[in-house]
């Protein structure tokens, strides 16, 4: 049915697409030219914020595994691409109290090709530990364990110090990075995603969430998919890592920390796990929130008096908004709803019924 | 020799206010089947509730921290009530992003009310001494630690072990539902979890205030996440174990500093590698018991 579906309308679908992909294309055109560089600023980490929330999805949305130690693959990303594509001579500056390794010293990759690699070196650590880890360990119990790598991650990193500067980090990163390189990075993951959700790879690694040994015992090879979808999330996770670390124009030990982690898992869980419109969305939202909210902490008028701001109630603001959140909508605000192309001209009460359809089913097989 | 048993002593002291934390964290984990995020920050309002009564309003310290345990046991009740029992049907990442909600609120409303600077914490004159014996150099406030854990571990065993609601606890941590079909007062149960945890985070919040004497809202992360690794190591869900893992942490974190000086920078690692090779070999911890998956 779905193939006959696929046949009716492919041309309309085809032009919807290309619509859209214009109009991305305008959007990311426009937010680098006309607007300002405060908020531009803030579309750049939501860019950023979804690259990151989709690394942690393909793991915990879409996989089962639940991971809290992402944040641990963003700071090795953000090092390795950093330390690769920073030019010598400033390599000579910031490594002043130890001198850098002699190998490390003369190195110098474009900023793709460093934010790329770092990608690729946050997957091998996590083919590394992934091997043991998620073989025997499961649901809590590997939370806490990759909470555990990530912390070791940091502690190595404030210790090698000839290597990464130590805990006075690397200052001062050229400013290269805009719109383009924020939306591209994340409009290739979240295609990356979807494809993901088609192919046969993430039926598995969906299978593997819902029954783990109900998978295996149709023969699915447990360990090696999920070091698979681990190596893929920790892909995404160093690369946004990077990024941020671009953003950021430093990078120490201190700034990448749990704090990252949860804020990448909120989006997962009220975007609705599994979900990728749900994590774009919620991605947007809820950076964009903690920007907005920012004004609860500068000094206010009401009535004639005057309200000096209070540090922390950003944060205390933030959170309980996040409970009342968590309070009402226990699936997420999006569930399971995606978006797809064809929605947009499909009745929604066929929608509905195809969903609820889909909800009866998932309910079963739990 | 002697500095070894310095150490030693050392060790245990720091292990048992892991030990204590753990305690609260093993609990609700237990009973519940979640990570209390807002656990570390429960031991932090103690510390900052007892800061209040002894420092600022000048209570005798006695009497400051019986008053500091009790409402700290009260908040921690309150969280449970306003936090997770709404959830207690709901998926489990819901309640562990409500633990994590909850976490940052105690936390900022810290840093609203005291600011983030480092506080001064008076110590009572009565633990600011030195014990010279022989040539080990022991502050009194070590032993002080060790045995007033010793004590509340006594008693918290003699309440899971001796009385109706110790008993329904433990019921309740073997089997969640069928203990609820039993009449156990489900709710009510964890309502005396989170009071005996909360209040064992406050005593550990204490004890950590007069060691160090210095408190402030951020401190919360780095105990917090130690004393949940000892919770884990111990096998989560045994209270016995939760002491073992926070006196073995707290042990193995010294005598590494001790006996490799050069790789100090390394300290707080110890305690993760330790987590995961223990997980690697016994993944339900030292005292754990073994579950089964039913198919």
């Amino acid at each position: 049915m779905k193939a006959a579906s696929k046949q009716e309308k492919p041309k309309l679908d085809q032009v919807i697409r290309i619509v859209l992909v214009a109009l991305l294309i305008i959007f990311t055109f426009v937010c680098e030219n006309y607007i300002g560089e405060y908020p531009k600023r803030v579309i750049m980490l939501c860019a950023i914020y979804v690259i990151m929330a989709i690394g942690l999805n393909i793991i915990f949305g879409f996989t089962g595994m639940f991971s809290l130690g992402h944040y641990g693959f963003m700071m090795i990303g953000a090092y390795v691409a950093v330390i690769l594509s920073l030019p010598p001579e400033q390599k000579q500056a910031i490594y002043y109290v130890t001198g850098i390794e002699p190998w490390l010293a003369n190195i110098e990759v474009n900023y793709f090709l460093g934010i790329i690699i770092g990608g690729l070196v946050s997957a091998l650590v996590a083919v590394l530990i992934g091997f043991p880890i998620l073989k025997s360990l499961n649901d809590d119990y590997l939370g806490i364990a990759t909470l555990g790598f990530a912390e070791i991650v940091r502690v190595v990193i404030n210790n090698l110090i000839t290597i990464t500067n130590g805990p006075l980090g690397i200052k001062g990163l050229p400013a290269f990075i805009n719109i383009y390189w924020c939306f591209g990075f994340a409009a290739l993951t979240v295609l990356f995603a979807v494809r993901l959700n088609r192919v046969s790879t993430g039926r598995v690694f969906k299978s593997i969430r819902d029954n783990e040994i109900a998978a295996e015992a149709c023969g699915i090879h447990l360990v090696g998919y999920k070091v698979l979808s681990f190596a893929l999330g920790s892909f995404f996770a160093g690369i946004g890592g990077a990024l941020l670390g671009y953003w950021t124009a430093t990078i120490d030990p201190k700034m990448f920390s749990q704090v990252q982690n949860f804020m990448v898992l909120m989006i997962i869980v009220t975007g609705g796990r599994g979900n990728i419109t749900g994590t774009v969305i919620m991605s947007f939202v809820i950076t964009f929130g903690m920007e907005w909210l920012r004004f609860v902490e500068e000094p206010i008028k009401i009535f004639g008096m005057h309200f000096q701001g209070i540090p922390g109630t950003r944060m205390l603001v933030f959170s309980l908004l996040l409970l009342f959140i968590i309070l009402k909508f226990q699936k997420g605000v999006f569930g399971i709803k995606e978006f797809t192309v064809s929605s947009l001209y499909t009745r929604p009460k066929f929608l509905d019924r195809f969903i609820k359809a889909k909800e009866g089913k998932s309910d079963e097989t739990k | 020799m002697s500095l070894f048993l310095q150490n030693f002593i050392n060790g245990i002291s720091l292990g048992s206010m892991y030990a204590l934390i753990a305690i609260g964290y093993t609990m609700v984990y237990g009973i519940l089947r979640l990570i209390n995020f807002a656990h570390s920050n429960i031991f932090t309002v103690g510390a900052f509730i007892a800061f209040v009564f002894s420092a600022t309003l000048g209570i005798h310290w006695a009497f400051a921290y019986l008053l500091a345990i009790i409402i700290t046991a009260l908040v921690g009740r309150l969280t449970e009530m306003i936090a997770y029992r709404p959830l207690r049907d709901a998926p489990r990442i819901s309640v562990l992003i409500s633990a994590i909600a909850v976490s940052y609120i105690l936390e900022n409303l810290l840093v609203m009310i005291f600011g983030g600077r480092p506080k001064s914490f008076p110590r009572p004159a009565m633990f600011d001494f030195v014990l010279d014996i022989g040539s080990i150099r022991l502050p009194v406030i070590n032993i002080v630690i060790i045995l007033s854990t010793v004590f509340f571990l006594a008693v918290l065993l003699l309440i899971l072990y001796r009385t109706k609601s110790g008993r329904a606890m433990r019921a309740m941590s073997m089997d969640f539902d069928t203990a609820r079909l039993m009449g156990v007062n489900v709710d009510q149960i964890v309502a005396i979890t989170f009071v005996i945890g909360s209040s064992l985070a406050a005593v550990a919040g204490i004890l950590v205030a007069n060691k160090f004497p210095q408190i402030n809202p951020y401190m919360a992360a780095t105990y917090g996440n130690k004393a949940f690794v000892a919770a884990v190591v111990g096998g989560i869900g045994s209270v016995q174990g939760a002491a073992i893992g926070g006196v073995c942490l707290g042990l193995l974190e010294i005598l590494f500093v001790a006996l490799f000086p050069s790789l100090s920078g390394y300290r707080d690692a110890i305690a993760f590698l330790a987590l995961i090779v223990v997980l690697l070999y016994k993944p339900t911890g030292l005292m754990g018991a073994g579950g089964k998956v039913k198919v």
